[in-house]
């Protein structure tokens, strides 16, 4: 690209420059226009189908190109820059031309929290913007939510039943204002309104009420985070035992009071997508919002109307010195849906399905095109960490750094995504849900038809899961597309070696809760060797009984007794479960019948561990057991010979029989069984890297959403001497799977014929 | 039992126990094949080959799965079942006192149900080629005139209704095979159900759309089929679904869900909504109806999914399994 090839380049040439990525919508006329504008370059720039066409011409060129690829507009994500010489024109002047059509390369961006310079406008009495709970421009704003199609173009948006009043259509036309070409400008005499006065919203919260709140990608449900029988009664009402819910505040001075915040979770914070941050807790708020955990979710006011609502909560305080204040407030800010189907986005279904949950339904005009929860990462090993990819990142690409054929992958049945691949780039739709009912089965595949026509493509392969039950599965069936069927766990290390552009063999590693093995037994904590689309398995963790099949997943108390059984200590079972009071009867079905399948989940054994420990002997939420386990860790503690290690399998019953025998319950228990777990994992791992010869080392799978897990091994990896990598693009969990299914598809495409050694 | 060497004698014994144990005179008049008359009418025929393990569970055994299997699949046409044949493939060292349980208790369920198994056949294969014993059972009825079941014709809007408690021989079987004891022993609903149909037919008549006895697959297998078939969805009510309380909690012991179990006794009617009360009071006065329940509704769904509103108000999928109930929270 451009400045080494200036030599080659003799004055008077004009330069045209093509643009690709995610650079409509963004501000990039306006940013070029005002660039050239100061160059004095002649020339024009323009939108079209592959994304934005540059002319220049002057002797000031070189610095253009610089300036573009220092200093883009913040919402902007430049792939490339192509530039090529032509003949000067000689003409003068800048313009900003008309958007040409044609077959759309570009893409629309993700969206973004409300800017500064919209926050001071929005606050500020003189401007028309005052109060305006939808102010909106190219930096900040709803991109992939509000747009129907491409080109992004207001026609395309949900803003295309309001028409620009004069003062709006002036500032979309100014290509000096940074409104120039903002799809959603709106302003109080021409934009859609808002359903119930901010006022009122407060005074709701205020008196302890419930209120449903219409944000970005669908509702929130908001309620004072202080009070806990506001919590407590949306717990009930939405049906919701004990899973965590989120917290917003106004800003990050505000999040430092009710969590650990540094700077690495500060700058996560306020990263325009806004996303939820999983941090530390301070106490500060009513128990129930996140009952037993140590870590709390925290987001910052994302939205114009968020803000106005928080600042009429605080009593209407002198707006700049309130922003960056510290302030107790916090609201309760979870998705608003039910009983595990996807989140509410219409109007219509506000109504219908949200009666009975708030006490207030807060909407307005702009429709909601496109539903996307709210992002959730963490700061894990000094860099974020998905839990869940969704609004503020979808739809930006991930680079596969390679070309490939166009690849729709199916992902898993739990946390859902789908992921579609255009040449180097693959997109991973938004977190979908558990596809276990209707509505998210629907949320599905409405996704999948707009991402293909977003991308403008036609998938040529279908990658899936073994899972021969998953919804996921018969979907890729029902494509008619050529099947690539990819293995639960080599889709999850996958996933990590591809984010990385990972080529040649790796060793990969999932620490996993389930997922269908080759063999059609239940995976989940295995030792793999991958290399392209060939892959062994290499080990795995030393088989327990699955008692029930999922139930035993929601009953950690099952996976105790399965763990007695390979202790060979079931007579133990009932007087170590007496709140469990199956447990007598599985210990004695387990002694007659070796009937129950076994697995070699990670997952399962997290679970024993902590009902062993008497943690928790019954989930209310997926990952409970493990996730209280883990919070109750200070300093992972080795236990010395607690692991073994015999024809390639690990196994932990040498530590479940010390911490059985030296009655090791609640903080103990989970130090002893973290550091062990992580002592023992790399060992194992460490072992097979040099038996191997590889150094590279992808780890993937839920339980990597265990911090203290997923730090203690990669620094262990590292003083073996290997490269370990996480997650990182994608979520550790099942959210990552399609991306590794698409990767997997990928590599397995380019290796033609098939080759043998795997599935 | 022997195979091979002896093989005639052996065949003679074998062919005396059924023909004490079926006892009637088709079977006495040693023919290879049996005779019988039939007005001009429309019938039907129906074959079903019988494996199960253990051969014999609370409640039942492989043998009046076979009578009353058969039996209920010419049923499920609101037929009138009329004659069964039998052949059985014999795994050798099968006690024969275990071969004279299983003819008897196919004798009882025919007498008792009034449909006389008037042929049959015999082999007895080398050890390990069977599993003790395999029943394969055919069957022919008549039709009423006028009646006309089709599994693809459910409409939005029409009922869905169960005859009874949902669950109960699969869990009969798996409880046995486990080797589980509960407290109430549950026992197989294997039942003929041909009675009850022909009291259904009379109430509900045309607007009986089709009936299906839930057997392998369970209840979801049987929607999922019919929503296929019919190119409806069907929505149904958690709370409305009758099961047993001992199969519930033996259900949630083993981690099964009770609408993936098989049933031996039991049919799911699809009803459009005007028939629904007469269906339901003629389905209670009878013995094998007396808990039958409306469970849920076809609905419009170009998807044609099967959901349950659970208890606590969601949705869930009520799945087609391509096997036994796997795994699937990771
Ligand atoms: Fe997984
Ligand atoms: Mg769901
Ligand atoms: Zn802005
Ligand atoms: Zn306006």
């Amino acid at each position: 690209m451009g400045a080494t090839a200036a030599a080659l380049r003799p004055p008077g040439l004009r330069l045209r420059l093509r643009v690709r990525g995610s650079v409509q919508g963004v501000g990039f006329r306006p940013f070029a226009y005002g660039l050239a504008a100061r160059l004095s370059l002649a020339g024009f720039v323009r939108n079209d189908g592959e994304g934005v066409l540059i002319e220049i011409e002057g002797p000031r060129t070189e610095a253009f190109l610089a300036a573009l690829e220092t200093g883009p507009p913040p919402l902007a994500r430049i792939d490339s820059i192509e530039v090529t010489a032509i003949a000067a024109t000689g003409g003068d002047g800048f313009s900003i031309d008309a958007t040409q059509g044609g077959r759309s390369r570009t893409r629309i961006g993700a969206d973004a929290g409300v800017c500064e310079a919209c926050l001071d406008e929005l606050f500020d009495s003189a401007s028309r913007f005052f109060g305006y709970p939808l102010i909106a421009c190219t930096h900040c704003g709803p991109r992939y939510t509000l747009t129907r199609s491409l080109p992004y173009d207001r026609a395309q948006t949900s803003m295309a039943p309001f028409p620009m009043c004069e003062a709006c259509a002036r500032d979309y036309a100014d290509p000096g204002d940074r409104r120039f070409h903002a799809e959603p400008i709106a302003c109080p005499r021409c934009g859609p309104k808002l359903s119930v006065p901010i006022a009122e919203v407060a005074q709701a919260l205020r008196n302890g009420k419930i209120v449903a709140l219409k944000g970005l990608g669908g509702f929130h449900l908001l309620c004072d985070a202080r009070d806990e029988p506001a919590v407590a009664a949306l717990r009930r009402r939405k049906a919701r035992d004990a899973k965590p819910f989120a917290v917003m505040v106004a800003n990050a001075a505000s999040a430092a009071r009710l969590a650990d915040i540094g700077p690495a979770e500060r700058a996560l914070l306020t990263h325009r997508a806004r996303p939820i941050v999983l941090a530390r807790s301070r106490g500060a708020l009513a128990p129930s919002v996140a009952p037993n955990l140590r870590d709390i979710g925290v987001m910052l006011a994302y939205t114009p109307l968020h803000w106005l609502v928080l600042h009429a909560l605080a009593g209407a305080p002198d707006f700049r010195r309130w922003r960056d204040a510290p302030s107790e407030l916090a609201l309760v800010a979870t998705s608003a849906n039910l009983g595990g189907e996807p989140l509410v986005a219409s109007d219509e279904d506000a109504d219908s399905r949200l009666r009975g949950v708030a006490d207030l339904i807060v909407t307005h005009e702009r429709a909601i095109v496109v539903r996307a929860d709210d992002s959730v990462l963490r700061v894990v090993d000094g860099a974020p960490a998905f839990l869940r990819r969704a609004r503020g990142f979808v739809p930006d690409p991930i680079d596969l750094g390679a070309d490939g054929p166009c690849v729709i992958a199916a992902g898993a049945d739990l946390k859902n995504t789908v992921t579609i691949t255009r040449g180097r780039e693959a997109f991973v739709s938004q977190h979908i849900g558990d596809l276990d009912d209707r509505e998210t089965i629907r949320f599905r595949q409405e996704t999948v038809r707009r991402l293909i026509d977003l991308l403008q493509v036609e998938p040529e392969l279908a990658a899936c899961d073994l899972h021969p039950d998953f919804v996921s599965t018969r979907a890729a069936e029902a494509s008619g597309l050529p099947l690539i069927p990819v293995q639960h766990h080599v889709a999850h290390v996958a996933a990590t070696a591809a984010e990385r552009r990972w080529r040649g063999p790796i060793l990969g590693v999932a620490l996993d809760g389930y997922g269908y093995g080759a063999d059609g037994a239940p995976w989940g904590g295995e030792l793999l060797a991958l290399d392209g689309a060939r892959w062994e398995r290499l080990g795995s963790l030393a088989p327990l009984a699955l008692p029930g099949g999922d139930r035993a997943a929601r009953e950690p108390w099952r996976m105790g007794v399965a763990m007695l059984e390979r202790l060979g200590r079931l007579d133990d079972a009932k007087t170590l479960f007496t709140a469990a009071p199956e447990a007598a009867r599985l210990a004695e079905a387990l002694r007659r019948g070796p009937r129950a399948r076994r697995t070699t989940s990670l997952g399962r054994l997290f679970d024993a561990a902590a009902a062993l420990a008497g943690v928790r002997l019954v989930q209310h939420y997926e990952g409970q057991a493990a996730m209280e386990f883990e919070a109750l860790v200070e300093r992972p503690r080795v236990v010395p010979g607690g692991w073994a290690v015999a024809d390639h399998r690990l196994d932990f019953a040498p530590l479940m029989a010390a911490m059985l025998d030296g009655g090791l319950g609640g903080r103990e228990a989970a130090e002893a069984f973290h550091g062990t777990l992580v002592a023992g994992l790399a060992d194992w791992i460490g072992a097979a890297a040099r038996a191997r010869g590889l150094t590279r080392i992808a780890l993937g799978g839920g339980c990597l959403m265990n911090r203290v897990l997923a730090e203690g091994l990669v620094e262990a990896l590292r003083a073996a001497g290997v490269e370990p990598a996480l997650p990182r693009q994608v979520p550790a969990n099942d959210g990552g799977v399609s991306f590794g299914q698409a990767a997997f598809a990928l590599a397995r495409a380019g290796a033609a014929p098939a080759p043998s050694g795997e599935t | 039992l022997s195979h091979g060497a002896g093989g005639r004698a052996m065949g003679r014994l074998i062919e005396d126990v059924f023909l004490a144990a079926f006892d009637n005179a088709w079977l006495a008049a040693g023919n290879d094949q049996s005779a019988f008359e039939v007005a001009a009418c429309r019938m039907v025929m129906t074959t079903d080959a019988y494996v199960v393990s253990p051969i014999f569970f609370p409640g039942g055994d492989i043998g009046t799965l076979a009578v009353n299997g058969t039996i209920n699949d010419i049923a499920m046409a609101g037929a009138r079942p009329l004659y069964l044949s039998a052949s059985f493939v014999l795994e050798e060292g099968l006690p024969l006192a275990d071969l004279v349980r299983v003819a008897r208790s196919m004798g009882e369920a025919s007498r008792a149900a009034g449909v006389p198994i008037i042929t049959g056949d015999t082999k007895v294969v080398e050890r390990g080629k069977a599993d003790k014993i395999f029943i394969s059972t055919a069957g022919v009825g008549v039709t009423p005139p006028g009646l006309a079941l089709s599994s693809d014709a459910v409409q939005p809007g029409d009922a869905v209704v169960v005859s009874g408690t949902i669950g109960d021989h699969g869990v009969a079987v798996m409880s046995k095979r486990e080797n589980l004891e509960f407290e109430t022993a549950i026992l197989s609903d294997c039942a003929p159900l041909h009675g009850l149909v022909a009291d259904m037919v009379a109430a509900a008549g045309p607007g009986l759309r089709v009936m299906r006895d839930p057997t392998r697959g369970g209840l979801a297998a049987t929607l999922n089929e019919l929503a296929n078939q019919s190119g409806v969805g069907f929505t149904l009510e958690e709370d409305a679904i009758p099961v047993r309380a001992e199969v519930a909690a033996a259900c949630e012991f083993l981690g099964l869900d009770p609408l993936n179990v098989a049933n031996e006794g039991k049919l799911v009617a699809i009803v459009a909504p005007d028939r629904l009360e007469p269906l339901l009071a003629a389905m209670r006065a009878h013995p094998l109806g007396a808990r039958a329940a409306m469970i849920g509704r076809a609905v419009e769904d170009p998807d044609r999914f099967v959901e349950m509103r659970t208890v606590f108000g969601g949705g869930r999928i009520v799945d087609w399994l391509a096997g036994e109930q796997l795994p699937r929270i990771c």
